[in-house]
């Protein structure tokens, strides 16, 4: 299951200029696309493939770019959304640094797709030095006839802008991530309508992550189905998963999707297993919005089959014993991890990142991280622990933007899973007051 | 800290220059784009996005002041009041305190002799807690303007403060 179509190359000395790319085969695809293909046959390409937004909603690329509306006379916008805020995600970065060329050769392709003639790649502010790769080989590009007027002579017109964002995770929401491309605050729109029908300066937009639109130039050169082919089920393709936490081998991997969980974890070609003499305890599978699992779930379904590193296996069971595959921010917990703490310092997370708009959002998220502190901090009752569960439930489904969600679900499934951890910090509040305390119950480890 | 109150800021003619190329990117009318970058460009050259240097970029982009503060004040990089020399911008967020990071940084507080949001009386350092950078799986992490600095340890933090006080 070792199968690499997006990092084939990143070890390639020199990887990140355009001749060197090149010469590993680099915009064969941009030139296939436009000039022996139409933009109708490279979205049914893509649909063929049945790629899902990386970013971490999972919805089909394909579909997507087919609900693009096409009023006459009215531009039409990509967006590439590389804010990656989301704890424990760091893929983005990674294949934007290594192989910047990657991601201009797929806004070329999808931008043509799309009938596109300006795109945006919204980066976060802070990875400014990245930013600096991207335009460096944007130039590159432009000289070469890859980007700017009548491409590689095929009559198309393309030019590609790097925004950088000014810090908030917020703007990776798509809808605040174009009010922030349009000089505003990160505000989220309500939805609908969609940035498909409604997006930059009120005109038809797709918004891509950065793995989603590079995945376009192996689509191109191999085809939808042989793309469809790799994979398992309706998970298509390979997944980017960015590994943190207690495991010898931290990095980003490219893996087939349908590798078992506990073969990611383990095996010495990803992970490399648990920190040497420690054990498994907590998962958190798909950045820091998703449910939390202890070992057992983390390794098995609740029928005991083995889980697998895909959207449907990962949310096999929904939130009783299940998680979401998300941004593919895969953190993993040894059992000197402290959940009372981690849950805490997630929510203070999400305290600070609301933007405020809708009050269960502003306001639950405040009440969530005030009283997960009082409890870490030696200072909780029992009855905040069915405090947090109702604060939770009230901000469900119940704001603008999933933010609120993404910071309730954390919290509500810390307790539903480690819940004799949160009454363990208030039966000893001394103990809890220690930054790290070693908490050792009744869990299952692996 | 290179802007007394009150004293008009101007981009220098290169960055003035980048300026205008950074405008000419948007659509025509869409100018107001450009107030990221060009806030971002800003604070390279004073150090801080100063009350003046906003009033001056709302010229540039020919809109009002208070469209330049709402929008500096709702994102965490732009620093409103005057920082050090170096801003040190530690993550704080759950995978880097998981590889050690709230011991890392409680050491670096104590080199410095200062709490995160404040500056050395030398005005050389200022702490700054931030949130995840996108560099979990190298944590701890902080940044310094464009630099990462990963794999952090306190030995590495002492390396770093030294070669940056010299
Ligand atoms: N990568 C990261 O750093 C982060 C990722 N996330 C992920 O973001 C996800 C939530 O994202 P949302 O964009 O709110 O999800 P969503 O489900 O509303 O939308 C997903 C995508 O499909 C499009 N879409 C959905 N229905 C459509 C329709 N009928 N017509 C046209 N387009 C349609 C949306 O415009 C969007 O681009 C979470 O699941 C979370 O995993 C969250 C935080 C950070
Ligand atoms: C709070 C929040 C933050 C998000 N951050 C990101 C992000 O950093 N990167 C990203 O690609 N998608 C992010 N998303 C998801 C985007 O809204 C959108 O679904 C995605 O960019 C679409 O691209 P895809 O279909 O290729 O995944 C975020 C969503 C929410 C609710
Ligand atoms: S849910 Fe939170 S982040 Fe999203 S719009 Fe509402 S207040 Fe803002
Ligand atoms: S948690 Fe520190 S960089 Fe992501």
């Amino acid at each position: 299951m070792g199968r690499k179509i997006l990092t084939e190359h990143i070890n390639v000395p020199g990887i990140e200029t355009l001749d060197v790319y090149r010469k590993q085969g680099g915009y064969s695809a941009v030139e296939k696309a436009l000039k022996t293909m139409t933009p109708e046959a490279v979205v049914e390409e893509v649909k063929k493939a049945g790629v899902r937004g990386r970013g971490g909603a999972g919805f089909p690329m394909g579909m997507k770019w087919s609900f693009l509306a096409k009023p006459e006379g009215v531009p039409r916008y990509l967006v590439c959304n590389a804010d990656e805020s989301e704890p424990g995600t760091f893929k983005d970065h990674y294949l934007m640094k290594n192989l910047p060329h990657l991601l201009i050769e797929g806004m070329i392709i999808s931008s043509f797709a799309l009938g596109a003639n300006t795109s945006f790649i919204y980066v976060r502010g802070e990875l400014m030095y990245v930013i600096n790769i991207l335009e460096k080989a944007i130039a590159e590009a432009k000289a070469a006839g890859l980007l700017g007027k009548n491409i590689l002579g095929s009559g198309y017109d393309l030019e590609l802008v790097v925004q950088p964002g000014g810090g908030a995770y917020i703007c990776g929401e798509e809808t605040a991530l174009l009010e922030s491309l349009e000089g505003k605050r990160g505000n989220p729109r309500n939805k609908p309508p969609f940035p498909a029908v409604k997006g930059l300066y009120q005109c038809p937009t797709v918004v891509n992550n950065v793995e989603s639109i590079a995945t376009t130039s192996w689509i191109v050169n191999n085809g939808g189905d042989a793309y469809a082919a790799i994979g398992i089920g309706r998970s298509t393709g390979t997944k980017l998963i960015s590994a943190s936490g207690h495991i010898k081998k931290p990095g980003v991997y490219e893996i087939e999707l349908g590798v078992p969980v506990e073969e990611f974890i383990y095996s010495d070609e990803w992970c490399g297993g648990i920190r040497e003499g420690h054990q498994l305890k907590a998962l958190v599978a798909g950045g820091s919005s998703v449910p939390i699992l202890p070992a057992n779930l983390a390794l098995k379904l609740a029928n005991g089959e083995p889980r697998l590193m895909s959207y449907e296996s990962l949310s096999e069971g929904g939130f009783q014993t299940g998680t979401m595959l998300g941004s593919g921010g895969f953190i993993v917990f040894d059992e000197t991890s402290c959940i009372v703490r981690n849950t805490w310092n997630f929510a203070r997370f999400y305290h600070h990142e609301s933007c405020g708009q809708c009050s269960p959002c502003r306001e639950g998220t405040g009440w969530m991280e005030k009283v997960l502190h009082r409890i870490e901090h030696g200072h909780g009752s029992m009855h905040d622990i069915d405090l947090l569960v109702d604060v939770a439930k009230k901000i469900e489904g119940n704001t603008i933007c999933p933010l609120g969600d993404a910071a309730a679900w954390p919290v509500a499934s810390a307790i539903r899973h480690f819940r004799d951890e949160f009454e363990w910090h208030i039966t000893n509040p001394f103990e809890a007051t220690q930054p790290g305390a070693v908490f050792r119950g009744d869990l299952v480890l692996a | 800290m290179t802007t007394e109150a009150n004293t008009p800021v101007a981009f220098t003619p290169e960055r003035l220059a980048k300026a205008n190329e950074i405008i000419a990117r948007y659509p025509a009318g869409k100018q107001k784009s450009a107030l990221l970058p060009l806030l971002h460009l800003l604070q390279e050259q004073e150090g801080w996005t100063s009350p003046e240097g906003m009033d001056y970029v709302a010229g540039l982009l020919q809109i009002q002041p208070i469209e330049v503060y709402e929008v500096a004040s709702f994102y965490t990089m732009y620093h409103l009041d005057p920082v050090g020399k170096h801003v040190i911008e530690y993550c704080r967020t759950g995978p880097c305190c998981l590889m050690g990071g709230e011991d890392v940084y409680a050491h670096l507080k104590q080199r410095l002799g200062i709490e995160a949001g404040q500056t050395t009386p030398d005005g050389l350092f200022t702490i700054k807690e931030v949130e995840c950078l996108a560099a979990c799986g190298m944590g701890p992490v902080f940044q310094i303007r464009e630099q990462y600095y990963m794999h952090l340890t306190n030995e590495r933090v002492d390396e770093i403060i030294a070669e940056l006080s010299k």
